[in-house]
């Protein structure tokens, strides 16, 4: 049985369908990463198997039960960190853990609230507010706070778009540990074909709207723990990344619209030095063209 | 440090310029067209008494400056409490509920714009079973209602401008409606609270002249009028002043209690 499933799951926003028809089966303990284009409804989908949308029709159930709303067994990391700006780093993890284990006693929960925190190293910033941290270091701060209710699945949404190759690279590494460690059921969405390589077991391509929906997915057969400089000479790996970026590029290009638009010369001859001087210099019809280009 | 010491000096100069425009002002006045103005220095030798000893307790109405501001903003502080207590749930209902909103906004804008002097009679009406305190509560009646909006709409708008990212952190742990409330809702609103708090407390101190001055009760509202009818008008120019200078006060800790919660 399969752990997480999404049948012929539909979506749209006011009458705009976003995503048609998605299907989508995960086992326990699995990676899975979704790679799409902006736009295209990867949020949609996650707060979908969140419980924060209802679908509009199809089915999705976790561990056999239906999803209907949302809950802590699915833990969260949204797109823009979420974090609570006037609750510091710790009060922030300790919102959600006094939220889900609200019978532990205190000592237990605030131990779990500093080794969350620990996890993502962030001790030395446990009493900042929000405002304070880097942009990497409120992502980190909301993975511990996901990491921290113990949730059966976790859902990351771009959680390293937002930040530079260095920190991000460790951030990969990072949840890579954990993941490890934990076992845990991810589904994970990036829009970097090689974080997706990187960290998943599987990879699933987002078609384009209106109405995306995800593509057969693609088995990520790299050995464990992966490497990721001896990744980059791996022979599997270069043909994975080049089969998945291919796809997304095609259907980049199945979307790309032409236009034809009016070209106009400018309206200017050569000057004859030798010519009798007069006051306007002869000039010829504006000569219209007309060009076809490619848009985005 | 050398800057900031050169802006204070011509902010200060730019300050001493301006009284001593109005203090030209107000002389030419009273020596042009309103002969019974009386005079800057008239003004001081009338008010003297009250400023020198702030205290003192000479009779009912003949008091320091210092009682006379506190009986007032007494009376204050209890119609804002009650501004504060009543106007910020119906801001959390106004910004909650969409049906609430439909049905009491109507209300809200018609009875914003009723002025003080409109609110006390009905006051009084409305108290007159309390007997002698018929006055004072009509007075707490009306600085409270008269106070009330500028919180009432703030917190309605910040309650609406709550980022669904907050609710949805709040939903995703289950948290209560109690402990989303109090959690999310009212620290997400505060600056916007705030906010109201500090108009509300402008208005209160507004209110408190007019209501004073149709109540008879003791305070800087009374005495200016007293004193008018005693034919001592320079104290209404150092009641004027001394409201004024309150009012400013009041604003300025309003504001730095404000900028606390604004940071956040
Ligand atoms: N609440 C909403 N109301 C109306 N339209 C919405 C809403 N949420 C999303 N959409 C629309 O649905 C489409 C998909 O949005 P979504 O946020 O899921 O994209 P995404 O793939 O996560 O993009 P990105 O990579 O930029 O985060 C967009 O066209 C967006 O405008
Ligand atoms: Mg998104």
């Amino acid at each position: 049985m399969s752990f997480l499933e999404l049948k012929n799951v539909s979506k749209g926003f006011a009458g705009h369908p976003v995503l048609r028809d998605v299907n989508l089966s995960l086992v326990e303990g699995e990676f899975v990463a979704i790679v799409g284009y902006s736009g295209q409804g990867k949020t949609t989908l996650m707060s979908m198997i969140a419980g924060l949308t209802r679908p509009d029709s199809g089915a999705i159930t976790l561990e056999g039960r239906p999803v209907t709303g949302p809950g802590p067994d699915r833990g969260l990391v949204f797109q823009n960190y979420s974090l609570l700006p006037w609750l510091t780093v710790a009060e922030n993890i300790a919102l959600a853990v006094d939220a889900v284990f609200p019978a532990a006693p205190a000592a237990e929960r605030a131990e779990r609230v500093a080794k969350y925190i620990g996890m993502v190293k962030l001790s030395h910033a446990a009493d900042r507010l929000p405002g304070q941290l880097s942009g990497g270091m409120r992502q980190r701060v909301s993975v511990a706070r996901t990491l921290a209710i113990d949730p059966r699945i976790l859902l990351l949404d771009e959680p390293l778009s937002a930040l530079d190759a260095l920190t991000r690279a460790n951030l990969q590494d990072e949840i890579s540990d954990i993941w490890q460690k934990d076992k845990k059921t991810v589904v994970l969405i990036t829009n970097s074909v090689d974080e997706a390589l990187y960290l998943a077991d599987r990879v699933i391509p987002l078609t384009l709207g209106p109405g995306a929906t995800l593509a057969a997915p693609i088995t990520i057969d790299l050995p464990r723990p992966r490497d990721r400089k001896a990744l980059n000479h791996e022979p599997e790996f270069k043909r994975l990344r080049a089969q998945i970026t291919d796809q997304l590029l095609g259907y980049g290009a199945r979307r790309q619209q032409t236009v034809t638009r009016k070209l106009v010369l400018p309206d200017i001859l050569p000057e004859d030095l030798d010519a009798p001087r007069v006051n306007r210099p002869p000039r010829r019809p504006s000569e219209e063209k007309r060009e076809t280009v490619a848009t985005l | 440090m050398h800057a900031t010491a050169r802006t204070f000096l011509v902010n200060t100069a730019c300050l001493l310029a301006g009284l001593l425009l109005c203090l030209g002002f107000w002389i030419l006045l009273s020596a042009t067209v309103a002969k019974e103005l009386p005079t800057p220095a008239a003004t001081w030798e009338v008010a003297k008494p009250y400023v020198l000893e702030p205290l003192a307790k000479r009779g009912e109405q003949d008091q320091g400056i210092l009682r006379l501001v506190g009986y007032s903003l007494a009376l204050v502080a209890k119609g804002y409490a009650l501004a504060l207590l009543v106007g910020t749930p119906i801001g959390f209902l106004l910004g909650l509920s969409k049906g609430f909103a439909r049905v009491f906004d109507p209300i809200v804008q018609i009875l914003r714009p009723v002025s003080p002097l409109a609110w006390l009679p009905l006051g009084m009406v409305l108290f007159l079973s309390t007997g002698s305190q018929a006055l004072e509560n009509g007075a707490l009646f009306t600085i409270a209602i008269c106070a009330m909006w500028p919180t009432v709409l703030n917190t309605a708008v910040g309650v609406r401008a709550i980022p669904q990212d907050y609710l949805n952190v709040g939903r995703v742990l289950k948290l209560s409606r109690t402990q989303t409330l109090l959690k999310i809702m009212v620290p997400a609103t505060l600056p916007y609270m705030f906010t109201g708090f500090r108009l509300s407390l402008g208005i209160a101190w507004l209110v408190i002249v007019a209501a004073e001055m149709l109540t008879g009760r003791t305070g800087v509202g009374s005495f200016l009028w007293n004193e008018y009818n005693n034919a001592n008008y320079g104290n209404i120019i150092f009641s004027i002043l001394t409201i004024g200078l309150i009012g400013f006060v009041l604003d300025r800790l309003m504001s730095v209690v404000e900028g606390r919660f604004k940071t956040v």
